[in-house]
C-alpha cells in the first residue's frame, strides 16, 4: 500500500493530504505517525487536488511528517457470535484482555438503510416491569424509544433496569444486549459492568466502551460498530437485541466538534445543519424485517443540556425516534423512583403492541384516563398554590390528590421491582377509583363494570 | 462550426452528495450518471467548467477520475397504468422492486422504472378514427383499481385528428393511438417533475374537503384544491393527522410523500390501508393511494426530489378531472434537504442557514395545489396538506413562517395539548382557515343552514372560555359568576365531546357531517337548558351536575349514535324539569 507524506494542514480532527492518487470518498484511513503509532480515520471530501481525513482518534502527535495510508475500502467491521461477552473499545478494538474478533464477516459500518417495503410492524409488547413506561407508555420490540434525561438524574439505573427486567411475556427467545458508551465517566463504566456481571447480563452482551477521556472524535464511529454488530445479531444470526447507546449528547458534542473543524456554516446552536439527518442514520437502524428473524430495539440515553427539551438535541432525536420517556429532575428531588414525567413522555407505536391478547383489553383506556386525571390535578397545584386548597370545588380536591397518588403509588417503585401488566393496570385502577365514577369519561361502562375495584369483588 | 458536445465528462471531486464533474457539457437539472456504478444524479450549479451534481445515493467509495455521463434528460416520472397502490423512493424508484433485486436494504447502483413495462393493462378507447385529440385530450381509459386511468394526449404533444386507434391487452410503451400530426401516443408520459404540468386555468375552490375531522371539517375547513399546513413540535400528532386525513378526507386520489422521516410509519401505512375501506367506495384505501417514502435515512438528495416526484403524480391524476389530496410529511425535511445541499455548494446561507431560495421553493410548490380547469376540460383539484417541523418547537423559525405566508389554512399543533392526550392536539385559538366565506355557501346549502352559526357560537364560546381560563387561574372557578361558569362547563363539553376525537378508534377516527352537526345541535341544546335554569334562578351546582352530558362523550364511539343520542337529549330535558321544579 502506498504511503503519502504529502500532509499540508492539520485542524482539530481534520489532515488535509494532497497529491494523491485518486481516493475514494468514505475511505478507511490509516495515518502513521512520526512515532510509529497508527491512528483511523476516513476520507470526508476527495478531489484530485486535496483529501480531507477525518481522524477517529487524537490528532495529537500527527504531523507533517505523518504517512498517509489510504486503504481502498470503507470502513469494515469484523462481526461474528463469539463476539457476545466480549467488552471492545470505541474503536472496536478488544478491552478485556481477549483475543481479537473471529470475523465471520466483515460489514461496512455505515449501514445501509432498511427498505420500508421490507419492514414489518413492530407489534410485541415489551413488559420492562417499570408502571411509567409499561402502562402509559409502552415499548414494543422493534422500537427506538430514548430517555431524555439531565445531568445527575438516575437514567442509567433506569436503562439497567429495563434491561434486567425487560421481557416479552410468553417467550424465551435468544436476545443480547449492545452497549455503547459514549464520553461516560469510568463511575457510570463500573456502574453498567458491575450490573451486567452481577446479573450474568455479560454472556449474552457486547460492550463498546469510549469513556470520557477517550478521544471525542472515536465517538463519531462507536455507535456505528454497535449497530452494525446489532444488525448482525439480529438479522444474520436471529437475536431480539436491545441496543443501549448512552450518552448521544457526547456524540452530537463530538459531531459539532467535526464540523467546526471543517468550518461549516453551523445550524442551530452551532450544531451541523444536517445533524438530523447524522441522527436518523443511527436511530433508524432498528427495527423489525419481514423474513427474518431477530429485531433491533434501541434504548438510548441522552442527557438534554440545561434539562431543555427544546434543545437541538433532545428536538431532533425526538423527530426521529418513536417517543421518548422524559426524566425529571422535580420528581427526582421529590424523592421518587425512576422519576419519569409521564405527561412529555410517549410511546409511538404503543398502540401497536397493546390490547386483547397482549395486554389487556383495558389498558388503552387506562392509560388516557390516568393521564388525563394526572394533568388535571398537576394544573390544580397551581391554583393551590394561590388560592389554598380550601377553595377548591370537592371534585377538584378529588383531582389534586389523584395527582398525588399517582406519583407516590404509580410512578414510585423500587430498584429491582419488577411490576407485572396486569399489576401496573390494576394500580392505576385503584387510584382511578378515588375519582367520582361519571369523571372516568375516557372508559367504556362495560370496561368500568369489569375492572373498576367497585365492582370487582 | 459543430462544436462535439461533451455527453461525457470526469469527477474531480466528491463531498458527500455533492459531486463536481469537468470537460463536461450539461444543462441545469439535466440527469446524469456518476461513476463506476453509474450512480444516479442530477446538474444543480454550472460554474466555470465545473459542473455541480447532487446524486441520489450514497457516494461512499467513489473516487475522482471516474467518469460521468450526461443523459441529457431532466429528472422526470414516468405516469401511467401502475401509480396506484404503489410505493416509491424520492426519485420514483419502486420499492418492491428494489427489493426484489437488492433485499431488505437498499443498496446503490440499482435501476428500477416507475412503472411496470412488461405488464398488460386492458385499454378502452374513449375516442375514433377522425376524432381531434388536442393536447391533454382523454383518448381512452384503463380501468386500475376501481379507478380509472384515463389516458391522455401528452400535454407537450401538438395534437390532431386521429389516424388510428387501438383496443385491447397492452403494456405501457405499446402504441394506442396515432395521430396525423404524425406522434404516436402509448399510455405512459413522461413528465420533469420540476416543470408544473399545464392547465388552462386557476378556479376558486368553493368546495370543502371532508375530512371526518371534527375540528377541521366543523372549524377550520380546506377547500378542495386549497392549501393548508400542519406545524407542531414533535410528538403533536402531524403524522397523524395526515394519516387521518390520507384515510378519511373525500378526495379520489391520495399522494402520501413520507419526506425525511421514519421507516416504521411508512409500513404502518402499508399494511394498514390495504386493510381499511374507503368509507365513500367500500373499497380498499390502498387503490386510491400512492405512496412515496424516501425515510430520513434514505439519501437526501432523493429526499429534495421527493416533493416534486408527488405533486407530479398528484397534476397527472388531476388532469383526468379527478380530486387529489396530496400530504407532505414533513416539509421542513424538504427543507434541509436543500440546506444541506446548498451547504455542501458553499452557497451563502439566508436565514439559519437556509438558502435564500427557501421561500421561492416552498411557494412554487405550494402553487401546484389549486381547482383547476385541466387542458381537456375536466374539472380536477390537488389540495396539499404540508407537515411543518419546527425546531424546538417555534413557529418563529424560516420554514413555517414562509409556509404561513403562502398557505389558507393553518392547523397549529400544540404541545401542551398533546402532552395531556387531548387529540387532535389542534390548537383551536391559533389555528385558522381563510376558506371559511368561500366554503359557506356549501356548508349553508349542503348541510344547513344553522351549521356556520352554530359553528360561530362554538368558537365564541372557546374563545370566551379561553378569557375566563385566566381568571379562573387566579381565583378559582367557585368565584366567577354563575352564567361564566355555566360558559366554562359549555366550552369543556366542546373541548371533550366535539373537538377530542380518536384517531386510533375504529368508529370515532371518522365522523361524517351529520354526526358532527349533530352533537354540535346536542352541546348547544345543553347551553340553552343550562342558561335558561340559570337565569331561572336554579343552583349552578345542579345545572353542572347534570348527568345526561357526560354521556354525550360516549356517543362518538357509537357507528349508529341516533337511539342513544336521543335518549340522552330526552333525559336531558327531564334533568332540566326536575331542575326547575326543585
Ligand atoms: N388524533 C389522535 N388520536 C389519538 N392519538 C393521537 C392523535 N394524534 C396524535 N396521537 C398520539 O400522538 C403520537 C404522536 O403523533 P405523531 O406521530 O403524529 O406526531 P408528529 O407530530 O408527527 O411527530 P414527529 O414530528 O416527531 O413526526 C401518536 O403516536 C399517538 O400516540
Ligand atoms: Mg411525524
Amino acid at each position: 500500500m502506498k504511503e503519502y507524506r504529502t500532509v499540508t494542514k492539520i485542524q482539530g480532527p481534520l489532515v488535509f493530504v494532497e497529491k494523491t492518487e485518486p481516493v475514494a470518498y468514505g475511505e478507511l484511513v490509516n495515518i502513521v505517525q512520526s512515532d510509529g503509532k497508527v491512528k483511523r480515520g476516513q476520507v470526508l471530501d476527495t478531489s484530485d487536488e486535496i483529501v480531507c481525513v477525518q481522524v477517529f482518534e487524537s490528532t495529537a502527535g500527527i504531523g507533517k511528517d505523518a504517512g498517509i495510508r489510504f486503504t481502498g475500502e470503507t470502513i469494515k467491521m469484523p462481526v461474528g457470535r463469539d463476539m457476545l461477552g466480549r467488552i471492545l473499545s470505541g474503536s472496536g478494538k478488544p478491552k478485556d484482555g481477549g483475543p481479537d474478533i473471529v470475523p465471520e464477516k466483515r460489514l461496512d459500518i455505515n449501514g445501509a438503510a432498511i427498505n420500508p417495503y421490507a419492514r414489518a410492524s413492530p407489534s410485541e409488547f415489551i413488559q420492562t416491569g417499570i408502571s411509567t413506561i409499561d402502562a402509559t407508555n409502552t415499548l414494543v420490540r422493534g422500537q427506538k424509544l430514548p430517555i431524555f434525561s439531565g445531568a445527575g438524574l438516575p437514567h442509567n439505573e433506569i436503562a439497567l433496569q429495563i434491561a434486567r427486567q425487560a421481557k416479552v411475556p410468553g417467550s424465551s427467545e435468544e436476545f443480547a444486549v449492545v452497549f455503547a458508551a459514549m464520553g461516560i465517566t469510568k463511575e457510570e463504566e463500573n456502574q453498567f459492568m458491575a450490573d451486567f456481571e452481577r446479573t450474568g447480563a455479560l454472556e449474552h452482551a457486547v460492550v463498546f466502551l469510549n469513556l470520557a477521556d477517550d478521544p471525542a472524535v472515536e465517538r463519531f464511529i462507536t455507535p456505528r460498530l454497535a449497530l452494525t454488530t446489532a444488525e448482525y445479531l439480529a438479522f444474520e444470526l436471529g437475536f431480539h437485541v436491545l441496543v443501549i447507546l448512552t450518552d448521544m449528547t457526547n456524540y452530537c458534542e463530538a459531531l459539532r466538534q467535526i464540523g467546526a473543524a471543517r468550518e461549516e456554516v453551523p445550524g442551530r446552536r452551532g450544531y451541523p445543519g444536517y445533524m438530523y439527518t447524522d441522527l436518523a442514520s443511527l436511530y433508524e437502524r432498528a427495527g423489525i424485517i419481514k423474513g427474518k428473524k431477530g429485531s433491533v430495539t434501541q434504548l438510548s440515553i441522552l442527557t438534554m443540556p440545561g434539562d431543555d427539551i427544546t434543545h437541538p438535541i433532545p428536538d431532533l432525536s425526538g423527530y426521529i425516534t418513536e417517543g421518548q420517556i422524559v426524566v425529571n429532575r422535580e420528581l427526582h428531588r421529590k424523592g421518587i423512583y425512576p422519576p419519569i414525567n409521564v405527561m412529555p413522555s410517549l410511546s409511538r407505536l404503543m398502540n401497536l403492541g397493546i390490547g386483547p391478547g397482549k395486554t389487556r383489553e383495558d389498558h388503552k383506556k387506562v392509560s388516557d384516563q390516568m393521564y388525563a386525571g394526572y394533568a388535571e390535578g398537576v394544573d390544580l397545584r397551581g391554583l393551590v398554590a394561590i388560592v389554598g386548597k380550601d377553595a377548591l370545588s370537592e371534585r377538584d380536591q378529588r383531582f389534586l390528590e389523584f395527582a398525588d397518588a399517582f406519583e407516590d403509588k404509580f410512578v414510585r417503585q423500587g430498584h429491582d421491582e419488577d411490576r407485572s401488566i396486569a399489576d401496573s393496570l390494576d394500580i392505576g385502577w385503584q387510584l382511578l377509583s378515588a375519582l367520582p365514577e361519571e369523571q372516568l369519561t375516557r372508559i367504556d361502562r362495560d370496561l368500568i363494570q369489569k375492572y373498576h375495584p367497585k365492582y370487582r369483588k | 462550426m459543430e462544436v462535439k458536445s461533451k455527453t461525457k465528462g470526469i469527477l474531480k471531486r466528491i463531498s458527500g452528495p455533492v459531486v463536481t464533474a469537468v470537460n463536461f457539457d450539461a444543462h441545469m437539472y439535466d440527469v446524469v450518471r456518476v461513476g463506476n456504478e453509474q450512480l444516479m444524479g442530477e446538474v444543480i450549479k454550472i460554474d466555470g467548467d465545473k459542473v455541480i451534481i447532487q446524486v441520489y445515493e450514497s457516494t461512499d467509495g467513489v473516487r475522482p477520475g471516474e467518469p460521468v455521463e450526461n443523459t441529457g434528460l431532466p429528472l422526470a416520472v414516468e405516469l401511467g397504468p401502475g401509480l396506484l397502490t404503489s410505493i416509491y423512493d424520492g426519485i420514483q424508484r419502486p420499492l418492491e422492486v428494489l427489493m426484489e433485486k437488492m433485499g431488505s436494504f437498499i443498496e446503490r447502483g440499482v435501476n428500477a422504472p416507475g412503472l411496470d413495462h412488461e405488464k398488460k393493462w386492458d385499454f378502452k378507447p374513449v375516442m375514433k378514427k377522425g376524432d381531434e385529440a388536442a393536447p391533454g385530450a382523454i383518448i381512452g381509459e384503463v380501468q386500475e383499481t376501481n379507478i380509472v386511468t384515463k389516458i391522455m394526449v401528452p400535454p407537450n404533444f401538438k395534437g390532431g385528428k386521429i389516424t388510428e386507434i387501438k383496443k385491447g391487452s397492452f403494456t405501457v410503451d405499446d402504441i394506442v393511438c396515432k395521430l396525423d400530426s404524425g406522434e404516436e401516443i402509448c399510455m405512459m408520459q413522461k413528465w420533469p417533475v420540476r416543470v408544473p404540468r399545464p392547465v388552462i386555468e386557476k378556479k376558486n375552490p368553493d368546495v370543502p374537503l371532508l375530512t371526518g375531522l371534527r375540528i377541521l371539517d366543523g372549524l377550520f375547513p380546506v377547500a378542495k384544491g386549497g392549501t393548508a399546513a400542519i406545524p407542531g413540535p414533535f410528538g403533536s400528532g402531524k403524522t397523524v393527522t395526515q394519516q387521518s386525513l390520507a384515510k378519511w378526507s373525500d378526495a379520489e386520489i391520495v399522494v402520501y410523500i413520507g419526506c425525511g422521516e421514519r421507516g416504521n410509519e411508512m409500513t404502518e401505512v402499508l399494511t394498514e390501508f390495504p386493510e381499511l375501506e374507503d368509507p365513500k367506495t367500500g373499497k380498499p384505501l390502498m387503490e386510491r393511494t400512492v405512496l412515496i417514502a424516501n425515510t430520513s435515512n434514505m439519501p437526501v438528495a432523493a429526499r429534495e426530489a421527493s416533493v416534486y416526484t408527488g405533486i407530479t403524480i398528484a397534476e397527472y391524476f388531476r388532469d383526468m378531472g379527478y380530486d387529489v389530496s396530496l400530504m407532505a410529511d414533513s416539509t421542513s425535511r424538504w427543507a434541509e434537504a436543500m440546506r444541506e445541499i446548498s451547504s455542501r455548494l458553499e452557497e451563502m446561507p439566508g436565514e439559519e442557514g437556509y438558502p435564500a431560495y427557501l421561500s421561492a421553493r416552498l411557494s412554487e410548490f405550494y402553487e401546484r395545489a389549486g381547482r383547476v380547469e385541466a387542458l381537456n376540460g375536466n374539472m380536477g383539484s390537488i389540495t396539499v396538506i404540508g407537515a411543518v417541523s419546527p425546531p424546538g418547537g417555534d413557529f418563529s423559525e424560516p420554514v413555517t413562517q414562509n409556509t404561513l405566508r403562502i398557505v389558507k389554512c393553518f392547523w397549529a399543533l400544540d404541545a401542551k395539548l398533546s402532552q395531556r392526550r387531548h387529540f387532535p392536539a389542534i390548537n383551536w385559538l391559533n389555528s385558522y382557515s381563510l376558506y371559511l366565506n368561500s366554503l359557506g355557501k356549501y356548508y349553508d346549502e349542503k348541510i344547513s343552514p344553522e351549521f356556520n352559526p352554530i359553528r360561530s357560537w362554538a368558537m365564541e364560546v372557546l374563545q370566551k372560555e379561553s378569557e375566563l381560563q385566566e381568571i379562573v387561574q387566579l381565583v378559582g372557578s367557585d368565584a366567577l359568576p354563575e352564567t361564566e361558569q355555566v360558559t366554562i362547563e359549555v366550552a369543556r363539553m366542546l373541548r371533550e365531546v366535539f373537538l377530542q376525537q380518536n384517531a386510533f378508534d375504529a368508529v370515532d377516527a371518522y365522523c361524517s357531517m351529520e354526526k358532527q352537526f349533530d352533537m354540535l345541535k346536542a352541546i348547544r341544546k345543553y347551553a340553552d337548558l343550562a342558561y335558561a335554569a340559570q337565569k331561572a334562578g336554579s343552583p349552578i351546582a345542579a345545572i353542572i351536575a347534570v348527568k345526561s352530558k357526560n354521556e354525550l362523550a360516549r356517543i362518538k364511539y357509537v357507528a349508529d349514535y341516533k337511539p342513544e343520542l336521543e335518549k340522552i337529549l330526552s333525559d336531558m330535558d327531564a334533568e332540566f324539569v326536575k331542575i326547575r321544579e326543585a
